[in-house]
């Protein structure tokens, strides 16, 4: 069913993105706004315009057509973003293979996965979505908006450049998950690399074999460019393609990683092969190597406070944001769950305590730090004039475990809200009361000779010419 | 390169240096009972009104004195409380703190589960690692107290109510055998599962019975067995029974001195369970308690607890609202049912309880109640409310000193006292931390 309904999205999508028109203007009024990037701004109005951030101010005024909001005692953030995510897809590993560059988690998203209408619930309006961690180099990724209700192609994020999953680890070594299945092999089977040595050894092959692919095209170019004729073109490659724009800067990498010591192999190799790691995803002892991670250039996205489920994360800190922010690395928190998606705000606030943060420090690892690790810096992540209206009304400080969204805006339009909700849960038990009252669904009784439900439908029944 | 691996070796032995006396655990020892006055602080007694500014007492391990006007006896060391603020420590009701360091990759430092279905007298006491680094860093988050219990059998053992402070398990035990875990296999005797509890014991139809009729059975024996000892305590001249320690340590459950902690989650689960529970005659607390909302009114009729688990979860059904979860509290408490709240999270994250009654406070339940929620009411449906749970004089002085709302994750704590004495706040976390975070 769920596959028939992405079907259907996926056919409609065509027609779909053109359709789409701004939403109507939103005026935020008398708003306490944390724009992350500029401090906090008290008594302010917010006008969300054309899909925009449209104007900060005082004393706005709303433009015809505009809905108005009196946020007295409400606080308006920047949505959330989340730079570690498994929503949305219907499959998260291709770990047949220790080199799966070529597959795209583009291509099997489920937009009509509920866990999106509960994330934003919480505010979350941005998701990066990744492979698992079952293999070296994993697929490209997908960053999407968390437009509910639309197609997986609307959701797409606009500009996103595309990155890529790498894997390093206990994941892939398979010592905790076991063996993995593996084409012609009728069992399970260990799959190479089984140690974190093998881990290495299969960066350098793959990119080894990157870099002579790319000398093919430019060879082939070159002698094209000489006026050679009759030549046949190098045969495109899938798995290298993605490797060759790495090197080229133009796709980021998101590396799972853990111990520091399989950080800094990956950050040395990447050094040495040319290209910057753009995120160091989970990345639990980043707090051991904050210096070499600052100077390779790389970011940290990691859990707030998730310890000691395994071997490698028995010296996971709460700490670690705080080591790596103050050693200048660009430093998030991260759900890789679908429940922690929905209340990424309390990861952010358990950041004061352990490290003292700084209120605008620890929003910072939920906003504007995922943004621009995600190459959306300019788009997302803070309030500010012309950046896209993705922004969250909260019933009080975010940072409190007392408070929660009221109403989540992506690209001025309303996602989620709190009044809506509760409007569509009575409509929802109408719609459920009428069902069960309706004749087919009667419990059938003894009285009725056992013939069970729907034994004597009307012969007009609405119910039965439905079927 | 080597110049720098020595600097980094010297800033490491310099920052350790300070640590040496808690090689061999990651939880340095609580300092002695001593007697000491928390003065002028803003003090959440849990029971009774807050005081804006009060002195709490501190001697011989128990709270002494609370209120606005105290006299603080001489020779009290005086904490300065002003900014501060005073509760009781927490209570998670459902952990195997101890029991369980690493789940996975390493199997040798799992203890929380026993081979076979029928282990009633297996003790959570003695699988107890008191140097556990779960220990330290759940303390200092304000949870000073939890239950952990064993799983994964029928009868899976006793649980222990142990402070998280201490070097020895019988040093942190409150009550070493205070409930006895009963995974209870499905009703209408299907076989195959240990208990719907999800501990995924085998279960083995021994001569055709099911799991349900064989724990039917073993009560019955219990019952006998206690019948007979009874007897022969009564009249010497009956003959003696020999000793069975499972069925001995199940008297107290069919006496109902000791309560039965059975986890069940949906509607059918619980009702189950209690419908179980009265037919034996056993005192049930249900862990878990997923759905137990949605049938409030039953629990309220039967007068059984819940530790509920499940308030950061998703809704159970697909149209349940995005805060059924959430909300599950409120609705207890509306419906007048008997709850606390435990995270229901593994053992190293056993430290966010607060922020799990926080949500509850989020979406309806009042913060005083969230409070409640993992202070007192866990404690009074263990049967210790009168030892735990709130700041009052005589009880076991397990108080947490912090610089805000104990619930709020942005808080800290300040000072930390655990059985009367001051517990040192640093963890196996504070000293990595501390270690690394001057690496330049």
């Amino acid at each position: 069913m769920k596959t028939l309904a992405t079907l259907v999205a996926s056919l409609v999508v065509a027609s779909g993105v053109a359709a789409q028109a701004p939403a109507p203007p939103t005026l935020i009024t008398h708003a306490t706004v944390l724009t992350v990037t500029n401090g906090t701004l008290t008594d302010t109005d917010v006008l969300l315009q054309g899909g925009k951030i449209a104007a900060i101010g005082t004393g706005l005024r709303a433009p015809a057509g505009a809905t108005t909001i009196d946020a007295t005692g409400q606080y308006l953030m920047p949505g959330i973003i989340d730079p570690h995510s498994h929503m949305m897809s219907d499959a998260t590993n291709e770990g047949s293979l220790s080199v799966t560059s070529m597959v795209r988690i583009a291509d099997v998203l489920d937009p009509t996965d509920t866990h999106i209408y509960d994330a934003l619930a919480g505010g979350t309006t941005t998701l990066n979505i990744l492979h698992g961690s079952a293999n070296t180099i994993g697929g490209q990724n997908a960053v999407v908006k968390l437009k509910y209700g639309r197609t997986a192609a609307e959701m797409l994020f606009p500009g996103a450049p595309p990155g890529i999953k790498f894997a390093l680890g206990e994941n892939v070594t398979r010592k905790n998950s076991g063996r993995v299945i593996v084409v012609g092999q009728p069992q399970p089977q260990p799959r190479y690399p089984s140690s974190r040595m093998g881990q290495e050894e299969v960066l350098r092959d793959a990119f080894t074999r990157a870099i002579d692919y790319r000398r093919s095209w430019e060879d082939y170019r070159a002698r094209v460019a000489k006026g050679e004729k009759n030549l046949v073109a190098p045969r495109r490659d899938l798995e290298l393609e993605p490797l060759v724009e790495v090197l080229e800067g133009t796709r980021l990498v998101h590396a799972h990683s853990y111990r520091a010591d399989e950080m800094l192999m990956l950050l040395e190799l990447a050094d040495e092969f040319g290209f910057t790691v753009q995120t160091l995803q989970h990345a639990l002892e980043a707090y051991k190597i904050a210096p070499e991670i600052a100077r390779h250039g790389a970011g940290i996205s990691t859990f707030a406070d998730m310890w000691g489920y395994k071997i490698e994360a028995y010296d996971a800190i709460p700490y670690n944001v705080a080591v790596t922010m103050r050693a200048g690395v660009l430093s998030t928190i991260n759900s890789d769950d679908d429940g922690r998606a929905r209340r990424l705000n309390i990861d952010a606030a358990k950041l004061v305590r352990y490290g003292g943060l700084t209120d605008d420090e620890a929003l910072a690892t939920i906003t504007i730090n995922g943004a621009k690790q995600l190459g959306v810096g300019d788009r997302v992540g803070s309030i500010e004039v012309g950046k896209d209206a993705d922004v969250v009304l909260w019933n009080g400080h975010p940072l409190s475990v007392y408070s929660h969204p009221l109403t989540t805006f992506i690209d001025g339009e309303i996602f989620f809200d709190v009044e809506r909700d509760k409007a569509k849960r009575a409509a929802l038990e109408a719609e459920r009361a009428e069902l069960e009252a309706a004749e087919p669904n009667k419990v059938p009784t003894p009285s009725r000779g056992g013939a069970g439900r729907g034994a004597t439908p009307p012969a007009d029944s609405t119910w039965e010419s439905r079927r | 390169m080597i110049r720098r691996i020595l600097t980094t070796l010297a800033v490491t032995l310099v920052a350790a240096a300070p640590l040496a006396a808690q090689l061999g655990s990651h939880n340095p020892e609580p300092g002695p009972r001593e007697t000491v006055a928390i003065r002028g602080a803003r003090i959440v007694p849990v029971v009774g009104e807050v005081i804006p500014v009060g002195t709490v007492v501190i001697a011989d391990g128990r709270i002494q004195a609370v209120g606005a006007t105290v006299t603080i006896p001489t020779g009290a060391r005086i904490i300065d409380g002003a900014g501060l603020s005073v509760y009781p420590g927490m209570m998670d009701a459902g952990t195997s703190m101890g029991l369980a360091e690493i789940t996975q990759g390493a199997a040798g430092t799992v203890d929380n589960s026993e081979t076979g279905n029928w282990n009633p007298n297996v003790q959570a006491i003695w699988g107890i690692d008191p140097h556990s680094a779960h220990v330290g860093v759940t303390r200092v988050a304000g949870v000073t107290h939890v239950i952990s219990h064993p799983s994964g059998s029928i009868l899976a053992g006793q649980a222990a109510l142990i402070n998280l402070a201490g070097y020895t398990a019988p040093a942190m035990a409150v009550v070493p055998r205070i409930a006895s875990v009963l995974e209870l296999p499905g009703a209408g005797g299907r076989g195959g599962r240990g208990g719907f509890g999800g501990g995924g014991a085998a279960a083995t139809p021994a001569s055709g019975m099911t799991p349900l009729d064989s724990l039917k059975q073993l009560l019955e024996d219990a019952r006998a067995y206690a019948k007979a000892v009874a007897a022969h305590a009564a009249d010497p001249s009956l003959p003696r029974p020999t000793t069975d320690l499972a069925l001995a340590s199940l008297g107290p459950v069919l006496a109902g001195e000791m309560p039965v902690l059975i986890p069940a989650n949906s509607e059918s689960q619980i009702k189950e369970a209690v419908a179980f529970a009265e037919e034996q005659k056993l005192r049930p607390i249900i862990m878990g308690g997923r759905d137990a909302w949605r049938i409030a009114a039953y629990l309220v009729e039967h007068k059984v607890p819940v530790i509920y688990e499940n308030t950061l979860g998703f809704p159970t059904y697909e149209d349940d609202g995005y805060d059924a979860a959430y909300a599950a509290p409120a609705r207890m408490r509306e419906a007048g049912v008997t709850f606390a709240i435990g995270s229901g999270e593994p053992n190293p994250d056993v430290r966010n309880l607060p922020y799990h009654a926080g949500m509850a406070a989020s979406f309806g339940l009042s913060p005083e109640d969230a409070l409640r929620a993992v202070t007192l009411w866990p404690a009074q449906i263990f049967g210790v409310g009168d030892r735990l749970g709130s700041l009052e004089p005589g009880k076991i002085a397990n108080v947490v000193v912090t610089d805000g709302d104990i619930l709020e994750a942005r808080t800290s704590t300040r000072y930390l006292f655990i059985d009367g004495r001051d517990v040192p706040l640093g963890t196996r976390h504070t000293d990595l931390y501390d270690i690394f975070k001057v690496r330049k």
